[in-house]
């Protein structure tokens, strides 16, 4: 059912854990779906000045294509630039794991929304313009929240209680 | 990458092995022993005979007459043909049925299937446990229920229901009542008269006989639909050429179930018991799910917190244990398992749960593997996640 690359990420996962002071954080997916995935960034600068994602790291609760799906988009961004990161979409996240069986696709999704949501949260932070296509993805996962938020209320306050994440 | 070790078969609830003393005994039915039992001649009659043999080894197990067993393909067929087989032939005496809400999916499915076609459907709620209360039953009969079906125990969560105190009701107010004892039958002693069983279903491959084998006990005088056209094989009940060398296989299971039923089910809930209590102490933030005590002797279920169980199963994999998240057929499924949310577990939490079943070939030195590895991968997949435990 999963790919040999799929299981490789999976059991020895690249780059997870918490990142004390990142630059950036996404946080994606719920609880109800069983998937939720944080990603963590730090910026920094290349030879040419240009901004890059100089660290990233993840911390994900989710089955076997969600963790493998981290671990291999935080391979895809590590040392990018931000404009070059903000364009990792889902079908390559899949191409790196060999493929994805259909009922996970999501995954890889969640993934990618993940990086667009920690690169909006840095430039938000850092009052930088947001190009207007980001503007546009976050408005979209903002209101999914929402929507999500409001149907399972007493759940997302539990996932809030579990969570003990210092600010 | 990790060596494989040692593979330890720890999903008997999803499936046995064929024990070989049963392999062996259902050899010669394969290529010797090959005729259609229907046919006139002798090679006919020595498996006609053979068949109704075992029709009888079974039928004893469970103190019915060898008249009331059907043979099936499956427990699936088996429940499939009880529910909407008697739901069909019932419905000038009514078209209300009940069934319980953590049935597995062929008996719900068969239930929601009538229901489409114009029968009134009762899902009974369970408690926390997985637990049916009998009064329940009682208080959703109606002037046209006619069937009732609660399983004998739950296949994810081990749960053993009050069957025969919900067959006394269903007997006083003069209803059918259908258990799927597919997780019980040669594990725990039935009785279907002392029961009060009209139907029952009983599965060849959880107890050690093979796939493609099961049956159906079936009351004598209560009407049945055929699911299909065809013959006279089970006295038309089930037309189709009879598989003897998987039936002659089943009844021997039978038989060596019974054999060793009791020392069977000790040995089982020595291991089933040190497992929970062990897990219990040395992870934290683990719940067992289902009842502590009416539980099926080689089921175990806990439910990890901050984890998810498919990450859980892969990883065990890894060290070569096999393992199960919920019922194995929801594996390709991303819901989480209906029977923990009608225990009331929320979705997050169902998401982390794991089955452990043991069986008949499963040593104490397999648990104490089990044992040495689950913190550390418990412990692995908990650093990777958001949800961290409490300082």
């Amino acid at each position: 059912m999963y790919t040999k690359k799929v299981l490789k990420h999976f059991q020895n996962p690249h780059n997870y854990g918490r990142m004390r002071n990142s630059d950036g954080i996404g946080k994606v997916g719920n609880l109800v779906c069983g998937d939720i995935m944080w990603l963590y960034i730090r910026i920094g600068k290349n030879t040419k000045k240009q901004e890059i994602i100089k660290d990233i790291k993840f911390e994900t609760f989710g089955c076997v294509a969600a963790i493998a799906t981290s671990s291999a988009i935080t391979d895809l961004a590590k040392g990018k630039t931000i404009k070059e990161a903000l364009k990792i979409s889902k079908e390559k996240i899949i191409n790196t794991l060999g493929g994805l069986p259909p009922i996970k696709v999501h995954c890889s999704v969640l993934a990618a929304d993940a990086l667009i949501e920690a690169i909006y949260d840095y430039l938000k932070k850092n009052k930088r313009d947001i190009p207007r296509d980001l503007e546009k993805k976050h408005q979209i996962l903002q209101k999914e929240k929402e929507i999500i938020s409001a149907k399972y209320k007493d759940w997302v306050e539990t996932e809030e209680k579990m969570h003990s994440h210092e600010q | 990458m990790i060596k494989k070790t040692k593979r330890i078969y720890l999903d008997c609830a999803a499936t046995t092995p064929v024990d070989p003393r049963v392999l062996k005994f259902m050899l010669p039915y394969f290529s010797r022993k090959f005729g259609n039992t229907v046919s006139l001649h002798s090679f006919g009659r020595e498996v006609g005979e053979v068949l109704e043999n075992s029709r009888q080894i079974i039928s004893r197990a469970i103190g019915a007459q060898s008249k009331e067993i059907i043979f099936t393909s499956s427990a699936t067929e088996s429940n499939n043909l009880a529910i909407r087989g008697v739901a069909l032939a019932n419905k000038n005496k009514g078209n209300h049925i009940i069934v319980s809400s953590i049935e597995h999916d062929c008996v719900l499915n068969s239930a929601r299937w009538l229901k489409d076609r114009g029968f009134e459907l009762t899902e009974l709620k369970v408690d926390k446990f997985g637990l049916i209360n009998p009064e329940d039953v009682r208080k959703a009969i109606q002037l046209n229920t006619i069937l009732v079906s609660v399983m004998h125990a739950n296949n994810e969560i081990g749960t053993i229901e009050p069957i025969a105190e919900i067959g006394r009701i269903c007997r006083e107010k003069n209803i059918y009542f259908h258990t799927d004892a597919a997780q019980t039958f040669g594990k725990i002693a039935i009785d279907v008269n002392r029961m009060n069983i009209d139907l029952l279903t009983a599965s060849s491959h959880k107890m050690y006989g093979p796939k493609g084998t099961a049956c159906l006990y079936l009351r004598e005088g209560i009407k049945i639909t055929p699911l299909m056209c065809g013959g006279g094989h089970e006295n038309g009940k089930r037309p189709s050429t009879v598989n003897v060398p998987a039936i002659v296989g089943f009844a021997k299971a039978t038989e060596l179930c019974l054999k060793e039923m009791k020392q069977e089910g000790d040995k089982q809930s020595k291991l089933r018991d040190k497992l929970i209590k062990t897990v219990l102490k040395i992870i934290p933030e683990v719940r067992l799910n289902g009842h502590p005590t009416k539980r099926l002797p080689n089921n175990v279920n806990f439910q990890f917190s901050f984890i998810e169980g498919e990450a859980l199963l892969m990883r065990l994999d890894q060290y070569g244990f096999a393992v199960s998240t919920g019922s194995a057929c929801s594996s390709r499924r991303l819901e989480a398992s209906h029977v923990l949310l009608a225990c009331n577990v929320k979705p997050e939490e169902a998401h982390g749960s794991l089955r452990i079943t043991i069986g008949r070939f499963t040593k104490e030195s397999d648990i104490n593997r089990l044992l040495n590895i689950l913190p550390k991968i418990v412990n692995d997949l908990r650093s990777v996640s958001p949800f961290k435990l409490k300082d």
